[in-house]
């Protein structure tokens, strides 16, 4: 995850609560929605950014995600999100998030 | 107008089509500098590593997994992208590609070279105007005869190349005036120094990139004019879209990079100006070009760019964990020369531009939406009467260990995806689109590169020959990244075959044929006094 937004997710969670915060991510691939969301639970998974080794724990989902996808109107995820859910292996992406969310949400 | 009633009606659509005739490609190039001391020292994974983390496993072993010269002419992806293989014939090599080499692989390609990095560090100086470049002798002397054997290398720039200094001249810099060391096989042999004492727009960092870029522009524009055949003085205006910045602390983007490298390339009828727009900024530029030339501004104009030094290595953490080379160990650059209409080379159609708004929104659907179904639909085209889309033409066998997938793909899926959606494409044929309408990427991951840019070659080329009839060129850029807006940009246009002939022949006047309207013009109007 770029640096600058792991350190305003830090900054939302220091300012909000981490309890108070979900996260949205939008990637392409299974593998890198696992890392974004490992990023914000477990820490920076290569050390690089503001979340190294700070455990989050925070509640992250994918906009493909059935969860999600039960938030928004209808007409709005049809005109902004749906040719995505077409493209994308929205399988894999949902085992790739829950296993994060099982092994390091806190707040679920 | 009231006066120009007058004019015969067929005589006002040939003014017409003549003035608005489309710019034509007049050919392009594309270039690589293997550089892989530079991934250590100047790609920005490895010197934000540096910084947090000294002692890291990844910077121990990085090294080790340098590629050699050999190895990265031979590697498949970037003998298509100086065109001595096509991206059809990528599609047919096995994934991954980095542990297949390519046989009968060449530096020289017809669309550019692969230059090693001993001779790219001679071109750097001799592209440096300020004496901030300093080389030991030993290297120059080295190095000097096989530089100046590269065909493309004109004698005026071998002989801007100095003889050199001694060693202990550059470890001094380096130690002592914080220049910026280059390297070769873990030895120093060159450094840029600093420009300013404290000025950090021209500190030794910054010039170094910026050198860099200019040299591999350098290299493009040298290229660029061979390919399209014509003389350097045929260049009337240069258009540089790379995403580096030069200028100092009064006007930090000053620029400019554009007449800085013409001038090398020895373009002397060139004047120029830098075009930015992050990876966007070719497709910008192509644009811009297009519209100058058909406008009459300039009768050619040559688009160029060079490469990143900060992208080195970009990915390579994955890379040395997953058990890879450094794939992105090369400086890239690439030339597009626009002209006047010669009736024969394809056109860059400026009726059919598709472009990202303020208003567009940023959810992918929006964004395919306002790139590529929105200028088809405006011209009556479906997205499936595009022959072949080049989108970000990234190499997978980069992206894919990183995490990112295969970039190029999954734009071809989200292309295909918005025909479904729009009842264009039946969703069957969903998975085929990609291998009809699509390519396979094979570009080096230096940002505004692969964007849309690197099929421009071969599109001019597959349309020359009748293969496809058109392509579009689309252009993606993250101008968030620079924090001053949140908003994602892009545009697109479209590459045809010539209509010139078809373009005169609908509106059917020749010289004659005119001479020949106005008498019979005049004839009926004196018919008409005697009637009188």
């Amino acid at each position: 995850m770029d640096l600058e937004n792991q350190k305003r997710v830090k900054d939302f969670a220091d300012e909000y609560g981490a309890e108070n915060l979900v996260v949205v991510l939008g990637a392409a691939e299974g593998e890198a929605a696992g890392l974004a969301a490992e990023t914000v639970t477990a820490g920076d998974p290569t050390f690089a950014g503001p979340l190294t080794g700070v455990q989050l724990g925070l509640t992250v989902y994918h906009v493909c995600e059935p969860e999600m996808k039960e938030e928004f109107d209808e007409a709005v995820y049809d005109e902004q999100v749906s040719m995505m859910e077409m493209v994308l292996d929205v399988d894999d992406i949902v085992s790739e998030m829950s296993s994060i969310r099982d092994e390091f949400c806190k707040y679920l | 107008m009231p006066g120009q009633d007058a004019i015969p009606f067929d005589m006002k659509k040939r003014k017409v089509v003549n003035k608005t005739m489309n710019s034509v490609i007049k050919g392009a190039s594309y270039v690589l500098a293997h550089t892989p001391q530079m991934v250590v020292y100047n790609g920005t994974t490895q010197t934000t590593e540096r910084i947090v983390n000294p002692e890291s496993e990844y910077l121990k072993e990085l090294e080790s997994h340098l590629r050699s010269y050999e190895e990265c002419v031979n590697y498949w992806p970037n003998q298509v992208y100086i065109g001595n293989a096509t991206p059809d014939d990528l599609a047919g090599v096995e994934f991954p590609y980095y542990d297949k080499a390519k046989e009968g692989a060449e530096r020289y390609g017809k669309y550019g070279e692969i230059m090693p990095e001993e001779e790219f560090i001679l071109l750097v100086q001799a592209c440096d105007q300020f004496e901030v470049v300093k080389i030991d002798k030993d290297f120059v002397s080295a190095h000097k005869d096989a530089f100046a054997a590269d065909p493309i290398i004109t004698d005026d720039i071998v002989a801007r190349v100095e003889a050199g200094v001694e060693l202990a001249e550059i470890e001094a810099a380096v130690k002592d005036e914080h220049a910026e060391g280059i390297y070769v096989a873990g030895k120093l042999v060159a450094c840029v120094k600093r420009a300013h004492d404290i000025d950090v727009n021209l500190s030794a960092h910054v010039m170094h990139e910026n050198l860099m870029s200019k040299a591999s522009s350098v290299l493009a524009l040298l290229y660029g004019v061979k390919n399209a055949g014509i003389s350097k003085d045929d260049i009337e205006y240069v258009i540089d879209c790379a995403e580096e910045a030069c200028g100092d602390m009064n006007q930090r983007g000053g620029g400019n990079f554009a007449k800085a490298a013409a001038e090398i390339a020895g373009l002397n009828n060139a004047t120029g100006s830098d075009s930015r727009g992050f990876c966007a900024g070719p497709s910008h530029a192509l644009i811009e070009a297009a519209a100058l030339v058909k406008s009459g501004a300039y009768k050619c104009v040559a688009v160029t760019a060079g490469g990143c030094t900060a992208k080195l290595g970009m990915n390579g953490k994955d890379h040395v964990k997953k058990g890879l080379p450094i794939l992105e160990d090369c400086l890239a650059g690439f030339c597009v020369i626009l002209s006047e209409n010669d009736g024969e080379n394809p056109e860059i159609n400026l009726d059919i531009l598709g472009r990202h708004t303020v208003g567009t929104g940023s959810a992918p659907q929006n964004v395919i939406g306002s790139l590529v179904a929105d200028p088809l639909e405006r011209a009556g085209l479906k997205i499936t009467d595009i022959d072949k889309f080049s989108p970000e033409m990234q190499n997978p066998d980069i992206t894919k260990p990183a995490g990112a997938g295969d970039v190029p793909m999954a734009n071809y899926k989200m292309i295909a995806a918005l025909a479904v959606k729009r009842g264009e494409l039946d969703r069957k044929e969903l998975a085929s689109f990609s291998a009809n309408h699509g390519l396979t990427g094979w570009a080096p991951t230096q940002g505004h590169i692969p964007s849309g840019v690197p099929y421009i070659g071969f599109a001019r080329e597959d349309i020359l020959a009748g293969k496809i009839k058109n392509a579009m060129i689309i252009g993606k850029g993250s101008l968030f990244l620079g924090r001053m807006t949140n908003l994602f940009d892009g545009v697109s246009f479209v590459i045809q075959a010539n209509t010139k002939a078809e373009a005169e022949g609908t509106s059917g006047v020749s010289e004659e044929e005119v001479k020949g309207l106005i008498a019979k013009a005049m004839k009926d109007f004196a018919a008409s006094l005697i009637a009188e």
